[in-house]
């Protein structure tokens, strides 16, 4: 049986599905085929012990871009919204912290974080500004091109001489030696520290991890939010979005190769052997996966193959989810505080001591943690009187030196449990359930190679113009009817849809002009 | 005292205590860590050699790498632009490899060994390349340049000086053909193949054979002459053949700089070697788009007049020069056997038509004092040099 569509997408991600719709509402004909049994990718809400669910990947909403929800009339109902991050300390003194506000630090901290915050807020509008754009390519003489990039030399001077400085000599450096010139806190600076490593294999004191912390802000300025359900339930409402403007979604058909025939895509054919036709494949799957494996080197060239082959992709973050059978004791915090956003980073050093080991393949014996507690204001996630708690461990390297096991998996479960349980003395008394998520199985579960959240490491030399490869950073694959729409495109990952939107516009215009 | 020799920190070839025999002037070049000479005797009679009897040249130090495995062919097939489904086992491809751009990284024989093993023979070194080329095929790639130790044994005698050392089957190879047989218990392998436009073969062997076969190769060359010649002996008969020669009419396009200087094999001449029949092949997608748009160079053959070589010379439009300068000369010589002053050149789209005019500003020095002649020159379409005993067989004996 063979089906015939304008425009198949491969992968039913939160960027495949925004992409579809987009596609959908300017009249095409879309076929979505999804290899897991829901759609969403790592943006799903699923059931890990009995009675208990959670976002199994993502779990913070904060990168949503505003475009993207305009464009298709998308309203996610908020859990909780303007969260706070809270650093959690030992002995109950935390540091808490949200869009301009600090509390807990010294009033010369307090006034250079709001500097810090606008300046950074600054930049950050400035970068979202092109991560809502298909990058220029560089050396062409394409009017739409040369403008984009006239237009962003021109918007990095608008910022003012000193401005601009600024921006550019922070863009490529580090975080941590930005923060220590201007904190005194250790437990702000690790909580920032954070903020800019978060599913990344960097530590604060790697290269453009700035760039990597004003991503983070590009969304809205870094508001963090639960959204009512999980994160399932924004790819849900695409999902309904999608279909509403005429998709076809069909879940738990995993793509096997993307088919080729005389040097340009002719459709997909999936693991049952059912091929669908269509000229025009748009792939949410992350690139290496979506060349090497599913189109073959084959029918691309070298040069691009190799790039391809070359992107660094190995995550470091895995996903910890407890059942539990009530909220734990943390000294200092008072009830609501359970809503907000907590991270053990006791300081920027502790940060970049749970990074060393990943360089040579080990984990952190002593993790950084970000965590959340959604059932808290969610009960459809747990039984009544009950909690899940969802957090975020780094590092855990992917190509773990000997590989993931049963006893490597809990020998880091069973640090990280002993991390939490210095602010949460009584947490493994309530653990019911507990799910651990490696980069394995991340890479197995969500089908992303490396199990690295961004598709690709989000550093300067893939970013941007480069992002996968060179040559290749418009969505528009060097094969015809081929094109990419998933994180491993520009911009990157977390939950934003600027990928799929962009990719989307890109595919259009191109009709257009054909 | 005596002088010591002074190590240079080159390689030997198996030859090299042959060539050393013979050697009475003492120049020699390095070519890809070995040494090689420039000329043994006299470049000009090496060269005559070439064109009147047999000349044997070393040709040791050519990269050769060994390409086997399930997927050897779908990935020459990819590699190069030619269509190697067609090029059974038994016969040798010569092929251009190029970048994404279309640009050519190199040229070369491919010799298809064996049913699905493969050895492909170039100038430069390409180990990076090829392992990237190999992402994604089930091949493996060993470089094999010092495990092979190769003859070139090239004009009008070699055939008979050939058959006389009782190579069964010699009689019955056609150009681009290969064979294999037992030399002394190891396997010799021969190709019709050549560098000097001539009748002409190829002999590869382990190098522990390697003097072995030159001997006996020399006593059976004796009746009807044979010298060991150097490169620029081959050099002339090189561009005699109209062949192109790397660092010369292109650079490697993996190690060109500057944007513009590479050469597309349009650009070259080698049209007839792309075939855009294949789905795919690296710089397929630019060389269609080069097809669509046209070529910013060409390469010309050029006879030009006068005797003068227009080594480095300027090519102009007309005999004017100055503002019409629509080229450069590549690769020229005077040419002992067709009597002409020939030259490889690249001139910019549309010149260079076969049959063209064109002028070719030459610079030449007499004693110390330096003159300049604008000397017209003629496109010819077909290499300068090509004898019909190239292409017969069984070629006849001389």
């Amino acid at each position: 049986m063979t089906d015939s569509y304008d425009i198949i997408v491969v992968g039913a991600g939160h960027n495949g599905l925004v992409c579809s719709a987009l596609l959908a509402k300017a009249g095409k004909k879309v076929l979505v085929l999804e290899a897991n049994d829901q759609v969403g990718g790592a943006a799903v809400t699923r059931e890990f012990a009995d009675g208990y669910s959670v976002s199994a990947c993502a779990h913070l909403l904060y990168q949503l871009q505003p475009s993207v929800c305009k464009d298709l009339g998308l309203k996610p109902k908020l859990a909780t919204s303007n969260m706070q991050t809270i650093a959690l300390s030992e002995d109950g003194r935390h540091v808490r912290y949200s869009g301009a506000s600090v509390a807990g630090v010294s009033d010369s901290d307090t006034r250079s974080y709001q500097a810090f915050h606008k300046r950074m807020a600054r930049y950050a509008d400035l970068l979202n500004t092109y991560l809502n754009k298909a990058p220029p390519r560089l050396g062409t003489t394409d009017f739409r091109d040369l403008s984009t990039l006239a237009r962003l030399g021109f918007d990095i001077r608008r910022l003012g001489k000193e401005e601009m400085r600024e921006f550019l000599r922070l863009i490529g450096m580090n975080i941590h030696d930005e923060l220590d010139e201007r904190f005194e806190s250790p437990l702000l600076k690790g909580a920032l520290s954070l903020d800019a490593v978060l599913g990344t294999h960097l530590g604060p004191r790697s290269p453009n991890t700035i760039m990597t912390y004003l991503y983070r802000l590009a969304g809205d300025h870094g508001r963090l939010a639960v959204p009512k359900g999980g994160m399932g339930s924004v790819s849900d409402g695409l999902a309904s979005v999608a279909r509403a403007a005429g998709v076809t979604i069909r879940t738990g058909m995993p793509v096997a190769r993307i088919i080729v025939e005389n040097g340009r895509v002719g459709g997909v054919e999936t693991t049952a052997g059912e091929r669908f036709e269509s000229l025009t494949v748009v792939s949410n799957a992350d690139p290496k996966r979506t060349i090497l494996d599913l189109v073959g080197a084959r029918h691309v060239e070298t040069g691009f193959t190799r790039r391809i082959d070359h992107i660094r992709m190995r995550g470091n973050a895995a996903k910890l989810h407890l059942a539990l059978t009530g909220l734990p004791r943390i000294d200092g915090l008072s009830k609501k505080d359970f809503a907000e956003r907590l991270v053990i980073a006791p300081d920027e050093h502790y940060v970049e001591r749970a990074f060393n080991p990943a360089k040579y393949g080990e984990c952190s014996p002593e993790p950084v943690v970000e965590l959340t507690f959604p059932s808290f204001r969610d009960e459809s996630l747990a039984p009544t009187g009950q909690h899940v708690m969802s957090a975020v461990l780094q590092y855990a390297p992917y190509q773990l030196a000997g590989g993931w096991n049963d006893d490597a998996r809990n020998a880091f479960l069973d640090s990280a449990i002993a991390v939490i349980a210095r602010y949460m003395p009584d947490i493994e008394s309530r653990i019911v359930a507990s799910e651990l998520l490696t980069p394995a199985d991340i890479e197995r579960e969500f089908h992303i190679t490396g199990g690295h959240w961004h598709h690709g490491e989000l550093s300067l030399d893939q970013f941007l113009f480069v992002r996968p490869v060179c040559g290749s950073a418009q969505y528009r694959m060097p094969l015809d009817g081929l094109y990419l729409c998933g994180a491993g495109t520009h911009p990157g990952g977390g939950v934003s849809g600027a990928a799929g939107r962009n990719a989307a516009r890109t595919i259009l215009r191109r009709e257009r002009a054909a | 005292m005596t002088i010591q020799e002074v190590h240079q920190g080159r390689l030997r070839t198996p030859f090299y205590s042959r060539l050393a025999a013979l050697d009475t002037v003492n120049t020699w070049h390095e070519w890809k860590g070995y040494t090689s000479t420039d000329e043994l005797y006299c470049a000009e009679t090496e060269y005559f050699a070439i064109r009147n009897a047999t000349a044997v040249f070393d040709l040791t130090p050519m990269t050769k790498y060994r390409i086997a495995g399930p997927d050897a062919l779908p990935y020459i097939d990819r590699l190069v632009t030619r269509d190697m489904t067609k090029v059974r086992p038994g016969r040798v491809a010569y092929a251009v490899w190029c970048d994404d751009q279309g640009q050519v990284i190199d040229d070369g024989t491919i010799f298809h060994l064996r049913d699905g093993e493969y050895r492909l023979c170039s100038q430069e070194r390409h180990f990076a390349w090829l392992n990237a080329a190999a992402i994604g095929f089930d091949v493996t790639i060993t470089e094999e340049t010092a495990e092979v130790a190769a003859l070139a044994v090239q004009g009008p005698t070699s055939f008979s000086i050939l058959s006389r050392m009782g190579l069964a089957g010699l009689a019955e190879l056609k150009p681009f053909d290969l064979m294999h047989v037992d030399f002394e218990g190891v396997e010799l392998m021969v190709s019709r193949t050549g560098f000097t436009g001539d009748l002409g073969y190829e002999l590869w062997i382990a190098p522990e054979k390697a003097e072995t076969l030159w001997d006996k190769l020399f006593a059976a060359g004796e009746v009807t002459g044979i010298r060991a010649i150097g490169t620029h002996a081959l050099e002339v008969a090189r561009i005699e053949a109209g062949y192109i020669a790397v660092y010369e009419e292109f650079l490697p396009a993996d190690e060109t700089v500057r944007t513009g200087r590479t050469r597309s094999p349009l650009e070259l001449g080698l049209n007839w070697l792309v075939d855009f029949k294949k789905a795919n092949f690296n710089g397929r997608r630019a060389l269609a788009e080069e097809m669509r748009r046209g070529s910013t160079w060409r390469l010309v053959r050029l006879d030009i007049a006068g005797n003068k070589a227009a080594h480095h010379s300027y090519v102009y439009a007309n005999e004017k020069g100055n503002k019409t300068e629509i080229g450069f000369i590549t690769s020229a010589v005077w040419s002992p056997v067709c009597k002409q002053n020939i030259a490889l050149g690249t001139v910019k789209m549309p010149h260079g038509k076969v049959g063209d005019n064109v002028w070719v500003e030459i610079y030449y020095q007499r004693e110390m004092h330096w003159s300049r002649v604008m000397a017209k020159a003629t496109v010819v379409g077909e290499p300068f040099w090509f004898p019909s005993r190239r292409g017969a067989t069984p070629p006849g004996p001389y």
